[in-house]
């Protein structure tokens, strides 16, 4: 790939997703976009990038950036953060939602759904008491492919192997021949909708509770503190933030501020964060 | 006095029984091996390993037969077990956990699944 090429196809990916490729990360494009090349009988990468220079082709650009901002997920994954949410996050929100009996959890950059599905498990499994409240869990990702997939609930053996207990797979999972589909009513605890991160989020109206995990990692500095901010203006003042485990808001954003013992999980109120946090733990309601 | 945690791989799989002897071997693991079910019972009147990973179709006593008699065997300490098989009916998993399965991995799996059980089972 020459350099020319390479600028194209990085400022292409950074203005549509904003996500960041660095010439170190060339081997991405090989990986991913390859597949995509060969389906249009197209003999190689430069090919295909001059095909998407030349015509400006807006399925090829979309196939391109779905392909490139498409990311590994699991069934619970990195466990830590559900903890947190089971045993902290939770709970006291919980106490604090009682009289509006209403939660409503962001996945952002939900990818497949894995997820937004897990969040789903773990509300009905250890927060039986939630099936009388209203809980919206709200997947989005930039990829109309995988919001797709994510909508279809229907996952391979090799993925519902990853992170899932098998007592979960058997109580949530329909078998539909190789497939393992998500039962409807877990299904219907989940909107997935197309949506980029770098759009106004307004639509999106506010969230208790929002997973932005391994997301921010591909942006640069000034789109990860716009994205910080944007998600600020959307989470209740009492709510979290949860990034990956590579994450932080500090040195980003002073919007947020740590929560003791916690972490990857921030409070969107600096001052109260540590106050607000951690309530007396107590067994799920 | 041997300390050391051991595992039981039962499959009459040799070459199963070699890569999930050295996977465990990598982790800290003693590794006993079994061909078949009775093999397995056998072993674990004398010897009580932390975890058993049990295939279920093989010759003389099958993984669900020898899972139902491992569990109503006295051990000192209850094993995990995971069953570990190409069976992947949804039936043929609720009858495993009903005989008392821990966890279970449909072939062919990854290393990384394999991490993944251990650590929700507490043992990675």
């Amino acid at each position: 790939m020459n350099a020319a090429d390479f600028s194209y196809i990085a400022a292409l990916l950074r203005e549509r997703s904003g996500l960041i490729v660095t010439p170190d990360k060339i081997y991405l494009f090989e990986t991913r976009l390859l597949p995509i090349a060969r389906k249009h009988k197209i003999a190689s990468l430069d090919g295909l990038i001059a095909q998407m220079r030349a015509r400006k082709c807006e399925a090829l650009i979309g196939e391109v950036v779905d392909a490139m901002t498409t990311n590994e997920t699991s069934f619970f994954r990195d466990r830590h953060p559900f903890e947190a949410m089971k045993k902290t996050v939770l709970p006291g929100l919980i106490e604090r939602r009682a009289a509006q009996k209403h939660l409503r959890i962001w996945s952002a950059a939900c990818s497949t759904g894995q997820e937004a599905y897990s969040l789903a498990m773990m509300l009905r499994d250890d927060f039986p008491a939630l099936a009388a409240w209203r809980i919206e869990i709200v997947g989005t990702d930039i990829s109309p492919s995988v919001v797709a997939r994510a909508k279809e609930g229907a996952f391979s053996t090799f993925e519902v192997q990853r992170g899932l207990p098998i007592h979960s797979l058997v109580k949530h999972f329909e078998q539909v021949g190789e497939q393992w589909r998500i039962k409807p009513e877990l299904r219907r605890m989940v909107d997935f909708r197309l949506f980029n991160l770098l759009g106004s989020l307004a639509p999106l109206g506010q969230f208790d509770v929002v997973l932005c995990r391994n997301v921010l990692i591909y942006f640069d500095l000034p789109t990860k503190a716009r994205v910080l901010d944007a998600i600020h203006r959307q989470l209740a003042r009492d709510g979290a933030l949860i990034l990956g485990g590579a994450e932080s808001v500090f040195g980003i954003s002073d919007r947020y501020g740590d929560v003791a013992g916690l972490r990857g999980v921030y409070s969107p109120a600096p001052a109260a964060g540590r106050a607000m946090a951690l309530p007396p733990l107590r067994a799920a309601v | 006095m041997n300390t050391k945690r051991i595992c039981l791989v039962v499959d009459d799989s040799s070459a199963i029984r070699r890569v999930m002897a050295g996977f465990f071997r990598d982790l800290g693991f003693d590794v006993a091996e079994a061909a078949t079910g009775l093999h397995a019972i056998e072993y674990c009147e004398w010897h009580t390993p932390e975890i058993i990973m049990l295939d279920w179709n093989m010759p003389v006593m099958d993984g669900i037969s020898c899972l139902r008699v491992l569990r109503a065997l006295d051990m000192p300490k209850r094993p995990a077990v995971v069953m570990c098989t190409t069976e992947s009916q949804i039936a043929k998993i609720q009858e495993a956990l009903a005989a008392g399965a821990d966890e279970y991995i449909m072939k062919p799996f990854s290393r990384d699944v394999l991490l993944d059980k251990l650590a929700q089972l507490g043992l990675a």
